[in-house]
């Protein structure tokens, strides 16, 4: 991914519990309004459900509960950002639900800072790097993870 | 001046196979003892049509081979030549080679100029009456590196390839994932391939994903492989050919050129070509028909990745479902319009007419979608057409002797579902015909006529489609199968099984009860493959067998995979769909009604039948802020499985006809839900996946 030629990358980022996330932005679909989802059985808690996007039934993670962040109740002011990800069965499309939209930023490849080793203690898989912003720190999320880890494939194991 | 003629070749590709197809069931119906003068007809018919067609738009290649078997025809048609069975195959081997010439034509590749050689002089030979000699087509290598030696461009090619041989070959092999469930295993691959020479391989494991995301299924390794020997390419191929469209192929020989005019690059270049598209395999493969055997292999290999090219191509669709259509937009435009005047302006006491017309809409509304529905549908016989060749194929293969029957082919059926179950049936057909039916002499022994029957029956019951193959073989031997399983240890000792339970063994994954395995079937992936496609496509498989009679096994399929009749019910705020057609009725109960089996299982008197009870509100984990009084519910009785099972929900909703999406589109499978639906208020609802619900409850 970062191996692109291109110098420069555009980032959307967005508020989750008071810190600042990024995704790439030619991974956005749509931004939306938060609205009431129909509940799947049996799914990770972090899948709130599914939602009918102009037909296509899309499910919708939230990111807070994702990351193991506090929940919050959601508002006028929750958004949903619609992603196209790649999955190991090929191209996805799911929503994630975060506090509010920010900005778009023009991030240079370089300054993009490999996510420092946490030990195994934080999950830094679906982090594709930081980068620092004014300073503070923005994370820069992998989405093509999000809905690809361990936890998802686990559910499955369960039956 | 010149008109572009390029824009009627797709119509004149089409029209070709389905006269291929005319020839090849034609030929295969052809009685050689007693000749069905009109088969002949129809076979020359289209070979005639065939040849004309070719030869206007300039494909003198099809044209001048056509024209070659339109003689022998003719003079068959004539009587003025005896109908052979030698005669037949060789004009069957003919149907193969001008099915592979157009192929390549259409995919704009080179023609195979080799293999129509050899067909031609096979062709030519029974033409001069040299039956009996080329006629059961010569053993492999050496023919083909004979005949060829004539054509000077091919020979040259063959040439080449031979001095390479003399080093080696490096074959890079890279399977799609999907490899395993063909059935075919790489390591049987190399182990024939180390039997032509030395055989180094070098495995490239960097695609194999992370365990908890492994797929046992799925191939990911690649291979790097050096075979040191004197092998032609021809042996080669010959032993990837059951994968080919299965995976990525590059054999390329070993540089050292021995000689010195062809250039080794031109030679590796032309190997490559050959071997890098999949497709353009299937074509250059069955060149060596000699072996009527695998012939057997390559055709359906080659039919199953052609069918997979042409998937999504075009339908053929009968003029009168057209003028349906066409009718029912009349319709809802006048309709449309009416209503328009209605609007124009309103008052109260058009309430009446308007009702009229919103009823009006919704009735053209179901129509016009019926009829866009039918335009789906096409007969099964586009399944079925193909089973007579297979069956003439493998039969005699196997030197048994059987008869396929079909019935029913008329049937409709969901395009969709069409294309999704060539390969189940094919799995299944060869199965009935490698372990169900027996050698003649057994048949004889055993009391039964020589001959087996495979009957393949298609028919409509309820929503349902039913395909249904018979054969009158041997049967399955329960003890076989429970000493089998236990064996292999899938079952426990002590478990009493059904009989029913006991076929379904069959379907377990690594089961195989054949003492020998063949090359059609019996490598034990497959039949939980395909059980597992036909679930997916919303249906579900049963056998039942007679041990010394035969066995049938059934396949149920709902008729479309886009559109179903639904129930919509409510439990708390939830809405679901249950599938209409797996209703049977629906119950008001009051929560006494349920009686506690064990303290857990709850059941339902119904009619002297108890009734097992599953809690929609448990199952899927439903909350909710409301409570309803849980006393009182609803009991929809569904069939799950050949098992009448009850659902406790809230309250029944309505019925509507539904659109199924795909969860798996976005998300992936969920337990118990076979889809989503969009509802009227643009809210997304879950339909039950009323069999995979009764399974979830068992556990």
């Amino acid at each position: 991914m970062t191996t692109d030629t291109r110098q420069q990358k555009q980032f959307l980022t967005f508020q989750l519990a008071g810190e600042a996330y990024g995704v790439d932005i030619l991974k956005v679909q749509e931004i939306r309004g938060w609205e009431p989802v129909r509940v799947i059985p049996n799914t990770p808690y972090f899948v709130k459900g599914v939602l009918n996007l102009r037909g296509a039934v899309v499910p919708i993670v939230d990111l807070r509960e994702r990351f193991g962040l506090e929940s919050a109740e959601y508002s006028q002011k929750t958004v949903v950002i619609v992603l196209s990800v790649k999955h190991s069965a090929g191209q996805f499309v799911i929503g994630v639900v975060a506090d509010a939209v920010s900005d778009v930023l023009d991030i240079d490849l370089d300054d993009i800072k490999k996510t420092p080793n946490f030990g195994t203690q934080i999950d830094t898989r679906y982090m594709q790097g930081m980068h620092v912003y004014k300073q503070s720190m923005i994370m820069l999320l992998d989405v093509d993870k999000l809905l690809n880890s361990d936890e998802v494939e686990s559910i499955d194991g369960l039956f | 001046m010149s008109i572009d003629m390029s824009q009627f070749h797709q119509v004149f590709f089409e029209e070709c196979f389905e006269g291929l197809e005319a020839m090849e069931s034609g030929l295969l119906t052809l009685d050689v003892g007693d000749v069905d003068s009109e088969v002949i007809n129809t076979i020359f018919r289209a070979a005639h049509s065939i040849k004309g067609g070719s030869g206007t738009f300039g494909f003198t290649v099809v044209a001048e081979y056509t024209h070659i078997m339109e003689t022998l025809l003719d003079e068959m048609r004539d009587g003025r030549r005896q109908v052979t069975q030698p005669a037949v195959n060789v004009l069957l081997g003919s149907v193969d080679c001008l099915r592979e010439m157009l192929t390549s034509i259409q995919n704009e590749q080179d023609i195979n100029e080799v293999s129509v050689a050899q067909h031609k002089t096979a062709l030519e030979a029974v033409l001069n009456g040299v039956v009996s000699e080329v006629v059961v087509p010569v053993p492999a290598p050496k023919i083909s590196n004979e005949a060829p030696k004539v054509q000077t461009a091919a020979a040259e090619v063959v040439a080449q390839e031979e001095d390479a041989s003399e080093q080696g070959w490096k074959i890079s092999f890279c399977p799609y994932l999907d490899l395993l469930k063909t059935g075919n295993d790489p390591v049987r691959l190399f182990r024939e391939l180390n039997e032509l020479g030395e055989l180094t391989a070098i495995v490239n494991a960097q695609d194999v994903p992370k365990f908890y995301e492994l797929d046992p299924e799925e191939c990911n390794l690649s291979w790097d492989l050096k075979l040191v020997g004197n092998v032609s390419s021809d042996e080669i191929k010959e032993i990837f050919s059951w994968v080919e469209g299965d995976c990525e192929l590059e054999i390329q020989p070993l540089a050292k050129p021995k000689v010195i005019k062809p250039a080794p690059v031109v030679d590796a270049v032309q190997v490559d070509v050959e071997i890098d598209e999949p497709i353009q395999v299937t074509v250059a493969e069955p060149e060596n028909i000699p072996k009527p055997a695998l012939d057997t292999k390559k055709d359906t290999e080659a039919e199953s990745s052609k069918t997979a090219v042409k998937a999504s191509s075009s339908i053929r669709v009968d003029t009168e479902k057209i003028d349906a259509l066409i009718n029912m937009v009349g319709e809802v435009v006048i309709t449309q319009s009416m209503l328009g005047l209605v609007g124009e302006n309103f008052t109260m006491d058009k309430v009446g007419q308007l009702k009229r017309g919103l009823a009006q809409l919704e009735r053209h509304t179901r129509d016009l979608q019926q009829s866009v529905m039918n335009i789906r549908m096409m007969p099964i016989s586009f399944v079925f057409s193909r089973f007579p060749r297979l069956v003439h194929d493998i039969s005699s293969k196997l030197n048994k002797k059987i008869t396929l029957k079909l019935v029913g082919e008329n049937t409709e059926v969901d395009k969709a579902v069409v294309e999704l179950i060539n390969d189940p049936l094919v799995h299944l057909i060869r199965n009935s015909l490698d372990h169900g039916i027996e050698m003649p002499d057994d048949r004889i022994a055993a009391g039964k006529p020589e001959t087996g029957t495979i009957e393949l029956k298609a028919y409509h019951r309820g929503g349902h489609i039913v395909i249904e193959i018979i054969d009158d073989g041997r049967g399955l031997n329960k003890d076989k199968l429970l000493a089998k399983a236990l064996e292999k240890g899938l079952i426990d000792e002590n478990i009493q099984l059904t009989e029913k339970q006991i076929y379904e063994l069959i379907f377990m994954p690594g089961f195989s009860t054949a003492e020998q395995l063949t090359d059609i079937s019996g490598r034990g992936v497959g039949m939980d493959v395909v059980r597992r496609n036909i679930q997916s496509l919303g249906g579900n498989i049963e056998i039942i067998s007679e041990l010394g009679k035969g066995t049938t096994i059934a396949i149920h399929l709902p008729l479309t995979l886009a559109i179903l009749d639904g129930q919509s019910v409510a439990v708390g705020d939830e809405i679901y769909i249950v599938p209409l057609v797996s209703i049977v009725e629906s119950i008001n109960i009051t929560e006494k009604m349920l009686n506690k089996v064990a303290g857990k299982g709850e059941t339902f008197r119904l009619r002297g039948e108890y009734l097992p009870i599953i809690r929609m509100r448990g199952i899927f984990n439903v909350q909710s802020i409301n409570k309803p009084k849980s006393t009182e519910g609803v009991i929809v009785v569904v069939e799950g499985q050949g098992a009448l099972c009850g659902f406790l929900v809230d309250e029944l909703l309505g019925q509507q006809q539904v659109v199924i999406k795909s969860l798996e589109a976005n998300y992936r499978r969920v337990e118990g839900v076979s889809g989503a639906t969009i509802l009227g208020d643009g809210s997304v609802a879950l339909i039950l996946d009323v069999p995979g619900l009764v399974r979830l409850s068992v556990r």
